[in-house]
């Protein structure tokens, strides 16, 4: 691997690890696993696109990503807590229905950002070659956004989200409305995922439609190894691990897309198998090595 | 006519004060009345007041402010992943709105190991330790302990020694007894143990099929024997009593 792709995965791996923690936030502590992700991934990246290309602020427009992201969680959220709908169906439901809404918003698949403002010219203005610049922001976004959660969980609102997700009827009879924290928490989460989105167009000049498939695959398969490379003992270090494990995964694909078997070669379309096998591998490291000690 | 009622026609004024001990059969209805008073569901019919608010049509999180709980499953009460500091600092704010201040405050830390020394457990030593890690007993007593950290207007106690050994049963008991008359709180307890109804409280009543069949209360709950609570039972329905669980005391 060239210390190119090398950096491209790490950048890769920063700007989707603000994903990976909107997606830690409701699989792992909420305990809700949420489809939502990919189609508010898209959302974002549309909503960002289309409102730099009618002139908004690049950065303005990430909070509108966030914001768009954010009412995405809340009706997944509602279909599930007020009607009662299956966690895993609802967000489906509001999945496929963002495919329809993200066209509307783009006016068709996809939008262009070519020649147009965005985020990354604040840091190349300053004289930073382009390839760096990615790292440079996406670094600073991903920390940013990891500060955030890091805070924000240990404030008296993030606690009771911590406890809606370990033990809801317990938190139920201390007063909190596990029905507003579900709806407050998957907000967040796709809030954030959005705002990934927002970053990724920004940064291949591009929103497209088809950009979320898979999404929460890779937010998945992040976490799983983040967990079990790093571990998950306190909140902050397993948003961290979180954090980490998606430079790790974006790592591991960019080593299994540069290999070299004869004439054998991986396509980016073995992305999906090659993601669940390292899932797989990730998920039974820990068997393998009790399995090892009982021996 | 082939309906069961869960609760019959209940008919019951609690006092300030009172601490009431409710017994009854399987199915006689004892949880379904304080999950009724705590909101787990909504009755088909009928009001319910605490403290002069009609909290009838209150959902349960609504409700909390007035009551607290302690229920029969000791791990039910506290938040595993989470360490006791902070489940305590959960409880703390029972009731109250939840803002961006700092989830466990300094300021409280002393506070919770001052609680903690009481139950003579070695808690106040381990504030940073997951709850997860502690036994049934202990995680019993720290949900007693959160369930009075704020005074309630009715603490409600299902069963709650039930699924405990003996001793630990007994130490829990005890811390109970201290702190509803340290306290001077609003009880209803819910115990399977005929001896602990009668020794227990103030007022005692037993609950069959749905409806109070007996209330005592004062000299006469005082002098009351198991013998005596059989045969009032015996009376008042007419027909054998089988219940092994409140023979076997």
């Amino acid at each position: 691997m060239t210390l190119y792709a090398a950096l491209g995965a790490v950048e890769q791996g920063f700007v989707y690890g603000i994903m990976v923690i909107g997606v830690y936030l409701t699989f792992r502590i909420l305990d809700f696993p949420d489809l939502t992700v990919d189609g508010s991934l898209p959302l974002g990246a549309a909503i960002s696109a289309v409102a730099i290309t009618s002139g908004v602020n690049p950065y303005l427009s990430l909070v509108f990503a966030l914001a768009g992201g954010f009412a995405a969680g809340m009706v997944t959220a509602f279909l599930n807590t007020k009607f009662k709908i299956l966690h895993l169906l609802a967000s489906i439901l509001t999945m496929i229905a963002l495919y329809s809404i993200n066209i509307r918003i783009m006016s068709g698949p996809n939008v262009a950002l070519l020649g147009v403002n965005t985020v990354f010219d604040s840091v190349t203005n300053l004289g930073v070659p382009a390839h760096y610049a990615g790292l440079i922001i996406f670094g600073a976004f991903a920390l940013l956004v990891l500060s955030f959660i890091i805070w924000f969980l240990g404030t008296e609102l993030g606690q009771a989200i911590l406890a809606t997700g370990d033990n809801p009827q317990m938190i139920r009879s201390l007063g909190v409305n596990t029905n507003t924290i579900i709806i407050l928490g998957v907000g967040l989460s796709n809030g954030l995922v959005a705002l990934s989105g927002a970053l990724v167009a920004q940064n291949q000049g591009a929103a497209d439609v088809g950009m979320g498939i898979g999404t929460i695959v890779a937010g998945l398969a992040s976490v799983i190894i983040g967990e079990t490379v790093f571990g998950c003992k306190t909140m902050p270090r397993a948003f961290i691990a979180a954090l980490l494990g998606s430079i790790v995964y974006r790592l591991a694909i960019a080593l299994a897309l540069g290999l070299e078997f004869g004439n054998f070669r991986f396509n980016p379309s073995d992305l999906n198998l090659i993601t669940a096998l390292l899932v797989i591998g990730a998920l039974i490291t820990p068997n393998l090595k009790k399995r090892l000690i009982q021996r | 006519m082939n309906e069961v009622f869960a609760l019959n026609d209940i008919n019951l004024q609690i006092d300030e004060g009172d601490f009431i001990t409710v017994i009854g059969s399987n199915g006689a209805g004892k949880s379904t009345l304080l999950n009724a008073i705590a909101g787990g569901f909504f009755p088909d019919s009928g009001r319910i007041t605490i403290a002069d608010q009609d909290v009838t049509g209150w959902p349960e999180h609504k409700r909390a402010k007035l009551i607290s709980r302690v229920f029969q499953d000791p791990l039910l009460g506290t938040c595993p992943s989470a360490t006791l500091e902070q489940n305590m600092a959960l409880a703390r704010l029972r009731g109250k709105k939840r803002g961006l201040g700092r989830g466990v405050k300094n300021r409280d830390r002393e506070h919770f190991r001052e609680e903690l020394k009481q139950l003579g457990l070695g808690l106040e030593n381990r504030l940073l330790d997951k709850v997860g890690l502690l036994s049934g007993g202990q995680r019993q007593a720290l949900t007693m302990l959160m369930a009075t950290m704020i005074k309630p207007e009715v603490l409600l106690l299902d069963e709650h020694i039930a699924a405990l050994d003996p001793k630990t049963a007994s130490q829990i008991l005890k811390l109970t007894q201290e702190i509803v008359k340290g306290q001077k709180l609003t009880t209803l307890m819910i115990t399977h143990n005929m001896k602990h109804a009668i020794s227990f409280g103030n007022r005692l009543i037993m609950l069959h099929q749905g409806r109070i069949l007996i209330d005592v209360h004062g000299k006469e709950k005082e002098n009351l024997t198991v013998k005596d609570l059989l045969e009032q039972f015996y009376n008042a329905q007419g027909e054998e009593l089988a219940m092994d669980s409140l023979l076997l005391t």
